[in-house]
C-alpha cells in the first residue's frame, strides 16, 4: 500500500519537474481558457442582464476545452521517445502509475482555474464564491472527474492514428453529468438561488468521481498489459 | 452453419409477420392517425440498440477477463448493429414526434440519452478504426464499451434533475396502450431480436474472414 502511494507520488513528481522547466502543459491551456472567457463574452450585447443565466457554463465550457488540450498536450510528451511503454514496463502497479498521471493533471487543471477563474470573475463581474468551500469542492470534485476520464482517454487516444481528434471525440459525451453538475451548481452559486439544489448536483458529482475511479482501478491493468 | 441459415429465414418471415401486425392488424390510433404506426419500429429499434450495447458491455468484460478475439468480435460487431438501430429510433422519433409534440426534439431524459448514447458508441466504432494493431484495438476498445455503458445511467439521471429544475412543457400523452397495439409491438420486438441475431451472425462472418485474410497477407 505504501509503495503504490510511493509510486503516485514519483510519477507526480516527475510531471512536475518536467512542466516546471518546460511550462509548455500549462501555459498553452491558460492562454487557451482565457481566450475562451474572452471570445465567449462576445455573445452578450454589453451589460445584458441575462448574462448572469449563462456565465457558469461558460468557465466551465473554458476549463473542458483547455482541460482536453492540456490532457494532449501532457500525454504527448509521454509518447515521445517510447516513455510511456518504458514507464509500463517498470515492476510496479500499473494503476499506480495511472494515477500518478491523473494527479498530475489534476494538478495542472487546478492551478489554471486558479488564475483563470479570478480572471473570469473581473471580466463578468460575478461572484461565484458566495458559499465559498462549496464553490471550491464542485471545482475540486469536478476537476478530478474529468482528469481520472480524461488521463485514461488520453492514453487511449494518442495511440491512434488521429491522436488529438479522438480525445474530444471520446471525452466529451461521457462528461456530460459532470458538465452538466457543475454549471448547474455554479449557477445556483451566482444566482444564489435554493442551496440545497446544488447538493445533489455535489453528490452526482461525487458519485461519477468514485464509480469512475473504482472502474478505471479495476480495468486498467488489464487494458494495458501487452 | 443449419442454424443461421434458420435464423435467417426465421428472421425475413418474422419481419413480414410484423408488417403485417403493425399496418393492418394493430388498430389506428384514434387521436394521431396513421403516424402512430411507426411506433412499432421506433420501440423495437430503441430495445435492440440498448440490448446491442448492453451485448458490448459484456463482451468487452469478457475481452479483458479472457484475452480471447471472439469477443472483441462481438462486442464490435454488437456495437456496429447498435449505432445503425440507435440512428433508426434518433430518425423515427423527430418524425413521430413532429406532428404530435409540434416540434421535432425536445430535451427530454430519454432523448437527450439516446442522443449522447449514439455519441458515445460512434466514438467507440471511430476509435477503432484509428487503432492500427488489434491488441490495442481490443483492449482499448473495450475499456470505452465498459465505461460507455456505465456512464449512461448517470447521464440519464443527471439530464433528469437538469429538466426536473427547468419545467417540462412538452408531456408524453396517453399511458394505455391498446391490447391490439401492444401484440403489435411485442410481435415487432420479437421480429427485431431475429433480425439483430441474423445481422450478428453475418457481422461475425466478416470478421472472422477479415481475421483470416490479415493472417494470410502477413505470413
Amino acid at each position: 500500500m505504501k509503495k503504490y502511494f510511493k509510486t503516485i507520488y514519483y510519477i507526480f513528481e516527475k510531471d512536475i519537474m518536467l512542466e516546471m522547466k518546460s511550462k509548455e502543459v500549462i501555459n498553452s491551456m491558460l492562454i487557451f481558457s482565457l481566450l475562451t472567457v474572452i471570445v465567449f463574452s462576445f455573445i452578450f450585447e454589453p451589460g445584458a442582464e441575462y448574462k448572469i443565466d449563462l456565465v457558469g457554463g461558460i468557465l466551465w465550457m473554458a476549463i473542458v476545452f483547455a482541460g482536453i488540450l492540456g490532457l494532449n498536450k501532457s500525454m504527448m510528451s509521454e509518447i515521445n521517445g517510447g516513455n510511456l511503454n518504458a514507464l509500463l514496463l517498470a515492476p510496479v502497479d500499473k494503476s499506480a502509475i495511472f494515477f500518478g498521471k491523473v494527479l498530475s493533471n489534476f494538478t495542472f487543471l487546478i492551478f489554471m482555474e486558479f488564475v483563470t477563474i479570478p480572471i473570469f470573475t473581473v471580466f463578468y463581474n460575478v461572484n461565484i464564491f458566495k458559499y465559498t468551500l462549496l464553490s471550491i469542492s464542485v471545482f475540486i470534485l469536478g476537476t478530478y472527474g474529468f482528469s481520472v476520464l480524461g488521463t485514461l482517454f488520453s492514453i487511449i487516444s494518442v495511440k491512434s492514428r488521429t491522436r488529438e481528434v479522438m480525445l474530444p471525440i471520446l471525452l466529451l459525451p461521457l462528461m456530460i453529468p459532470v458538465i452538466l453538475a457543475a454549471i448547474q451548481s455554479i449557477n445556483i452559486f451566482i444566482k444564489g438561488d435554493e442551496i440545497s439544489d446544488a447538493f445533489r448536483w455535489i453528490k452526482l458529482i461525487v458519485s461519477f468521481d468514485l464509480v469512475f475511479t473504482f472502474v478505471v482501478y479495476a480495468i486498467f491493468d488489464y487494458i494495458v498489459e501487452e | 452453419m443449419k442454424i443461421e441459415k434458420l435464423i435467417d429465414y426465421i428472421a425475413f418471415v418474422l419481419i413480414i409477420i410484423a408488417l403485417y401486425f403493425a399496418f393492418i392488424f394493430a388498430p389506428v390510433e384514434k387521436v394521431m392517425g396513421v403516424v402512430q404506426k411507426i411506433f412499432y419500429f421506433h420501440v423495437a429499434s430503441a430495445w435492440i440498440a440498448f440490448f446491442a450495447f448492453f451485448v458490448t458491455f459484456i463482451c468487452s468484460i469478457f475481452l479483458l477477463a479472457t484475452n480471447k478475439y471472439i469477443f472483441d468480435d462481438i462486442a464490435s460487431s454488437s456495437a456496429e448493429i447498435g449505432i445503425v438501430f440507435c440512428s433508426i429510433v434518433l430518425i423515427t422519433g423527430p418524425i413521430w414526434a413532429k406532428p404530435i409534440w409540434g416540434t421535432w426534439w425536445t430535451w427530454d431524459p430519454r432523448l437527450t440519452t439516446t442522443l449522447i448514447l449514439w455519441f458515445i458508441y460512434v466514438g467507440y466504432l471511430m476509435l477503432r478504426k484509428f487503432l492500427d494493431e488489434d491488441d490495442k484495438k481490443a483492449k482499448f476498445s473495450a475499456a470505452v464499451g465498459i465505461i460507455g455503458f456505465i456512464d449512461v445511467p448517470i447521464v440519464f439521471l443527471s439530464i433528469r434533475w437538469w429538466r426536473t429544475i427547468h419545467p417540462n412543457v412538452l408531456q408524453k400523452g396517453g399511458g394505455g396502450l391498446h391490447p391490439d397495439m401492444l401484440t403489435s409491438l411485442i410481435v415487432s420486438v420479437i421480429a427485431f431480436t431475429f433480425l439483430y441475431l441474423m445481422l450478428m451472425n453475418k457481422n461475425l462472418k466478416i470478421k472472422n474472414l477479415e481475421r483470416n485474410i490479415f493472417t494470410v497477407e502477413n505470413k
